[in-house]
């Protein structure tokens, strides 16, 4: 089912979390709430999962007015940053857990939650208690136990953010060919622009309680509408109004039109990327991001002068 | 070397301030055997004292114990104006001497108390087992509050939320969520209370009136055997204080075994 939120606004004391905030998700779609800590991603997260009750505005799921409804009555499913695994329980009960407190009939429950530890590879230890399990393996379970309802949103709060980047890198991957599979409609937060690009279709950037932009990662990287959304989804150099990303930086050995003089501080290898940090001679500093290829054509080396000038950029009028 | 300085010291200090006077206290009950010690626990008014002591406990123990389930979530879930003085209040009975709790519930209930009037209506509380009972409650309030507040913060409300939106009602979510994660606390306050309400002497003593085979508890006995030089009643008595104190804390070992209690 879509979800709507309408004019919402949240305050805590004096902060404002949420500032008269509309966004729209498709149904089936898989979206990145993106901005940094304060920015109120987590706190729209839990205002649709009804855990938080907005001072005004609207939460609609389906095509039904939720605000007034508890969360339990939501039909959502919700998965927290630091898993909230019931620790008293083993792996299967907490799978069972939603399908237990609406007193379905035993079999129907061992089959239900059969398929889905099957679904997120944990088979073999449901009879193990959380205690007993790694981060991900963890994680995997709360996603199995907010499926094992059915639910007609999935909302994952940070759902990788206490797991190292390995693991993390894994189960992006996972969860974008889970949502193949289930094409339950989902919402993730994220402070990881990676992440959001990765995983999701759609990504609203928030910042400050606002939303700044809605788009697809494409579009968000290739026409960002403002500076903050600019500078988020991505690295970018900032020289006085213009804004020009690292890898549309040109560098050369010759001065050409239009190119400034620079000094090499820093070459960093990335394997197939290789950062370069400059300086300008009035003590600009810019980032460039070259190929390795590039790179080895240039053979820079630190103190060496170079000139650079942008391939592309932008300019954003004031707001 | 200083590991030896430290568990020898440890020992020492437990041995010297509990284990030889207790120690004492047995030798002496049954120095002349076991005949004359449960002749002396089974008499008529041990055997009251004794019964009066248990009833005391299984009074205080649940209402302690409801109470404070109920305080600690109302303190640590919830926010409401006064929280801080109540959290301070809470902990008055381990603070205030048990003697000055009697003196209170014998000027609030006694003549010219305001609830002095209640014995004209027939209720009787003060020398009888209702004053008892307010008295036993009163010192053991603190115990089920404070072990249980710390991991009710501790666990945080995470998981609660989780049951939640999973479609738990708030009782299901208590009853199948928070109450098990605190049950050790619990347990353990339990403990607690169930020992201080067992072993209550100066509250007790004032609203008592320590009257022989009626208000007279076991501590009150064993000290009223004591004073009568009926010491072989009295070490016989405080065996049996003694040995519900080993039974109560090592039947929370036994159910939970782990040290982090």
């Amino acid at each position: 089912m879509g979800i709507a939120a309408i004019d919402v606004t949240k305050r805590f004391g004096s902060f404002t979390a949420l500032d008269d905030v509309s966004v729209a998700i498709p149904e089936g779609s898989l979206t990145a709430l993106l901005g940094p800590s304060g920015s109120g991603k987590s706190t729209l997260l839990r205002v649709i999962a009804g855990l938080e009750q907005p001072e005004s505005g609207q939460v609609l799921i389906g095509n039904e007015d939720v605000t007034n409804r508890p969360a339990r009555a939501r039909g959502v499913g919700m998965v927290f940053q630091h898993y909230a695994a019931f620790k008293h329980m083993t792996v299967w009960d907490n799978v069972a857990f939603g399908l237990t407190i609406r007193k379905r009939p035993k079999a129907e429950i061992s089959e239900r939650v059969h398929e889905l530890l099957e679904l997120v590879q944990l088979e073999g230890l449901a009879k193990r208690y959380p205690s007993q399990l790694s981060g991900g393996q963890r994680q995997r379970m709360a996603l199995a136990r907010a499926l094992a309802v059915e639910p007609s949103v999935l909302l994952l709060d940070e759902p990788f953010g206490a797991l190292d980047a390995r693991v993390r890198k894994e189960l992006r991957a996972w969860l974008r060919r889970l949502h193949d599979e289930v094409h339950v409609t989902t919402i993730i937060v994220t402070h990881d622009q990676e992440e959001a690009m990765e995983v999701a279709g759609q990504i609203v950037v928030l910042n400050a309680g606002r939303i700044e932009q809605i788009g697809s990662p494409r579009e968000l990287y290739e026409q960002p509408a403002n500076e903050f959304v600019m500078s988020f989804v991505g690295p970018v150099n900032r020289v006085g109004d213009t804004f020009v990303r690292p890898h549309d930086l040109e560098v050369r050995l010759e001065p050409e039109d239009g190119s400034a003089e620079a000094m090499v501080e820093r070459v960093v290898h990335l394997g197939f990327e290789v950062r370069v940090e400059l300086v300008r001679g009035d003590g600009q500093h810019l980032l460039v991001q070259l190929t390795q290829e590039e790179a080895e054509q240039l053979e820079l080396v630190r103190g060496q002068i170079v000139y650079v000038r942008p391939r592309h950029s932008t300019v954003f009028s004031p707001r | 070397m200083s590991r030896y300085v430290l568990r020898f010291g440890a020992l020492g200090y437990l041995a010297l301030l509990l284990l030889v006077p207790v120690g004492f206290v047995f030798y002496r009950a049954f120095e002349h055997g076991v005949g004359p010690a449960w002749d002396a626990v089974t008499s008529h008014q041990a055997m009251h004292a004794l019964e009066l002591t248990l009833l005391m406990a299984a009074i205080a123990v649940p209402a302690n114990t409801i109470f404070g389930v109920v305080l600690a979530l109302a303190l640590v879930r919830t926010r409401f104006p006064g929280r801080g003085l109540v959290n301070a209040i809470v902990d008055l009975p381990l603070a205030l001497s048990p003697v000055v709790v009697g003196l209170a519930l014998f000027l609030l209930y006694g003549k010219g108390g305001w609830l002095g009037g209640l014995a004209d209506h027939g209720i009787k509380i003060l020398f009888a087992v209702p004053g008892m009972v307010l008295a036993t409650m009163f010192v053991s309030l603190p115990f089920v509050v404070r072990e249980v507040v710390p991991v009710l913060r501790e666990i945080g409300t995470e998981q609660e939320q989780a049951a939640e939106t999973l479609g738990a009602s708030p009782f299901q979510t208590f009853w199948k969520i928070t109450l098990p994660a605190i049950r050790w606390a619990v347990a353990y306050g339990v403990v607690l209370t169930t020992a201080r309400a067992i072993g209550e002497f100066g509250a007790v003593s004032v609203v008592s009136g320590r009257i022989e085979g009626r208000t007279e508890t076991l501590p009150l006995y064993v000290q009223a055997q004591f004073e009568q030089f009926n010491v072989q009643g009295a070490y016989a008595a405080s065996v049996v204080l003694a040995l519900i104190a080993v039974a109560t804390v090592v039947g929370l070992r036994l159910v939970h075994p782990r040290e982090e209690a």
